[in-house]
């Protein structure tokens, strides 16, 4: 495969146009400390990334131990009560843990790149929220060795699971997700005012890089919903503590109430966890296809429509609760509804494709494999989405392959295409290709043959949360089983590619990819630590 | 433009943008709290989470509606951790809308101590929670038993005649539980390890 890619740009034909080279401040602490303190975008994007990487192994680890409990039916490793620990752990840290300070670290990085700008636009409060999430899940893992054991609801929560039937450490768990939660808003408010006042002169908001576009609505959304999240487990937290009964049937409470809440925050949550995602790919895709993006403006709206959709459907999570009948139809509709901003999106990525002269280097191979895949996960939402249909799909392995389609070749594999793509400028080394190459195809093999099983073992019925299941289910979860250790054991691979890139490599030029057109291929690789002091020269290019 | 003009209108760019920002997130804090009284008026607006009325209701006067006979049939239900039983020998009525109901239900402490509990009442299909006038019912406040003590008490419901056509049963569910969510309770629980069943 190697051979057949394009040669890379050369330094020659390159030149730095951006701004300032300046040598890193001459003050700056040192060893521990220097990390401690820091304020720069682009070491505090690197924090943020190390920290999300530690995160995606310790919650795959717990996945680990679900896939190998149910590698056969039967209880052999570890107790129903430990397992339950397990799938709340797993969810909790990869959903919080992993996938949102990964594209937190991103932004960090790469939004004041992009816009031209400095540095964030509060960079001391970006220093705070940054370490508030080691503290955040440094207590939640703590739960594990807490007498009663670490929170086993799932990673929904669902009141009285939460409350009346909570083990004692769920005081430690709703503090660590307020923390996570202050974590994220506070982050969001900085990527807003970045975005909003430190763009490059002349750059309006329709020149932004849809990577730029795609974080600011969601930081929207982190500002709309974390709040609501904060009301909820504050609320868990009087029922649990202070006997009131916000949730608690006795008292004259609703555990209802609960999955509406819940869900009113995380359904926008899924789309804090995909739009991003969306805005990598968009700016890949065509980087790789050598065309400007296909439908500039559409994928804003697109993008800012699915964020508005989203505070709609929340109930079609809820389906089975017993809402009354022009509820269920009301949210099946809206829920089908923002299929089709989605779909355009779709359309504008293969359209993009269509005629263009690609390469497959490392980032588009992910970003396709995003496209494609994330696309099934879509159809299989939709599937969800029949109100009718639901009533049997709900609650079993379905849901799972759904959500993991969604999130694993979806947010995971697009954070993966981000790191690739932009590692060259980092590091200033190209990613290892042949190892690249390795880690892509054993992950989509892995994924596939640990996500697709679960469509069937959830059509024919398998519930999902269960350490032991009936023998019918017992070949699908080998299947998966074995996909899950093929995909935990190539992600090994990842971490060698980042060590070795970081460590040397083929050198890489300022627009290390030749289709790079944004302004972060106008500085040097590596970027210096500070870039854009004086504000770039932006000429808009027509979309 | 002077470079330092740039600097000051930026600085007071994003001192707007934060503060804009503070003003939504409190606003939706505040919004989430307010969620749980909306969500309340609500239900009992539309019936939508099958609580009834919790005190006692007038009877309406009108016609019995003999043309139509729905089936009414209680449940009840105890909680894990309290040793009380709840019972009817009625499990299942024939009434014609319009018409009033006596139901009598039998409370019994079968633990050593007194204990304070309540029934939670809760109507299936929600719609008919409307429907469903309560003249009388022990559900309105908590009961106190001592350990071994009996207690009968009645039920007295109504089913008005606007009662939608399509509803044919009406089932009513009565779930016991402990009444003992005093922060001391609470916390003397957690220490005795009791509280965990
Ligand atoms: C076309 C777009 C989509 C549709 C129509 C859709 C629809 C649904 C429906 C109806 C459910 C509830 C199923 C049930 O519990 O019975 C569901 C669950 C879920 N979806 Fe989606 N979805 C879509 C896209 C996404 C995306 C983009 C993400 C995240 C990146 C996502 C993440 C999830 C998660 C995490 C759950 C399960 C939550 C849980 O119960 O643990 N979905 N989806
Ligand atoms: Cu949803």
């Amino acid at each position: 495969m190697a051979s057949h890619l394009p040669p890379k740009p050369t330094a020659q034909y390159e030149e730095t146009a951006g701004g300032g080279l300046a040598a890193g401040a001459p003050h700056a602490p040192r060893g521990m400390m220097r990390w401690l303190l820091t304020t720069n975008h682009k070491e505090i994007g690197t924090l943020y990334l190390i920290f999300s990487l530690t995160m995606f192994f310790i919650g795959g680890i717990f996945a680990m131990v679900i896939r190998a409990e149910l590698f056969q039916p039967g209880l052999q490793l570890v107790q129903p009560e430990f397992f339950n620990q397990m799938t709340t752990m797993h969810g909790l840290i990869m959903v919080f843990g992993a996938v949102m300070p990964a594209f937190v670290g991103l932004a960090n990085w790469m939004v004041p790149l992009q816009i031209g700008a400095p540095d964030m636009a509060l960079p001391r409060l970006n220093n705070f929220s940054f370490w508030l999430l080691p503290v955040a899940f440094l207590m939640l893992l703590s739960t594990l060795v807490m007498p009663g054991g670490a929170p086993d609801f799932g990673w929904t929560f669902y009141a009285p699971l939460s409350t009346t039937y909570a083990p004692p450490s769920t005081t430690f768990f709703i503090f660590s997700l307020h923390l996570a939660g202050i974590s994220s808003i506070l982050g969001a408010i900085n990527i807003i005012a970045t975005i909003l006042n430190l763009r490059a002169p002349g750059m309006r908001m329709m020149d932004m890089p849809l990577f730029v576009w795609t974080w600011l609505i969601t930081a929207f959304l982190l500002i709309a919903v974390m709040p609501v999240l904060a009301g909820v487990i504050t609320m868990m937290l009087l029922d649990i503590n202070f006997g009131t009964s916000f949730f608690n049937a006795a008292g004259g409470g609703d555990p209802v109430l609960f999955q509406h809440l819940f869900w009113f925050f995380g359904h926008p949550e899924v789309y804090i966890m995909i739009l991003p995602a969306f805005g990598i790919v968009s700016v890949i895709i065509p980087t790789f296809a050598r065309k400007r993006l296909f439908g500039y403006a559409s994928m804003v709206y697109a993008t800012a429509s699915i964020a508005i959709l989203s505070f709609l459907v929340w109930a079609h999570h809820m389906f089975v609760v017993g809402l009354p009948l022009v509820a269920e139809l009301f949210f099946m509709y809206s829920t089908m509804l923002i299929a089709v901003p989605t779909g355009v999106k779709v359309f504008n990525w293969i359209t993009t494709l269509f005629r263009g002269s690609i390469s497959f280097e490392p980032p588009m191979l992910f970003a396709l494999a995003f496209v494609v895949l994330f696309t099934i996960g879509g159809f299989s939402g939709l599937m969800l989405a029949i109100s009718p249909a639901d009533f049997q799909y709900h609650d079993t392995y379905f849901v799972v392959a759904h959500f993991h389609y969604v999130l694993v070749p979806g947010a995971v594999f697009a954070i993966m295409a981000g790191v690739y793509y932009w590692l060259p400028k980092w590091t200033g080394h190209y990613p290892h290709l042949r190892l690249s190459q390795w880690h892509f195809w054993l992950s989509v093999i892995g994924v596939n043959l640990t996500f697709f099983p679960m469509h069937f073992a959830g059509l024919a019925g398998m519930p999902r949360r269960i350490p032991d299941y009936a023998l019918q289910f017992a070949d699908f979860n080998m299947v998966t089983s074995l996909g899950a250790f093929l995909f935990g054991a190539s992600q090994l691979l990842f971490v060698a590619v980042v060590i070795l890139c970081i460590r040397g490599g083929e050198k890489a030029p300022a627009r290390a990819w030749e289709g790079g057109e944004d302004l972060e291929w106008s500085v040097p690789s590596p970027a210096p630590l500070h870039t854009f002091e004086t504000p770039p020269d932006f000429k808009p290019q027509q979309h | 433009m002077a470079a330092n003009g740039d600097q000051q209108a930026r600085q007071t760019g994003v001192r707007r943008t934060v503060s804009r920002t503070l003003v939504v997130l409190a606003g939706m804090f505040v919004f989430a709290f307010a969620l749980v009284p909306l969500y309340d008026v609500f239900c009992q607006v539309t019936g939508l989470n099958g609580k009834t009325s919790g005190s006692a209701q007038s009877l309406v006067h009108a016609d019995m509606d003999t043309t139509r006979t729905i089936t009414v049939q209680f449940i009840t239900r105890g909680s894990p951790g309290l040793p009380w039983k709840l019972e009817t020998d009625t499990r299942q009525l024939r009434v014609h809308p319009g018409e009033s109901r006596e139901v009598v239900f039998r409370f019994r402490n079968q633990g050593e101590g007194p204990s304070l509990a309540r029934a939670v009442p809760s109507v299936s299909p929600s719609e008919a929670s409307l429907h469903l006038r309560k003249i009388t019912c022990f559900c309105f406040q908590e009961q106190r038993l001592a350990g071994g003590e009996r207690l009968e008490a009645p039920l007295v419901f109504q089913l008005t005649p606007d009662l939608p056509d399509d509803i044919k049963t009406v089932t009513l569910v009565y779930t016991l539980y402990p009444v003992e969510q005093t922060l001391a309770r609470r916390y003397l629980g957690f220490i005795s390890e009791g509280d965990q069943a």
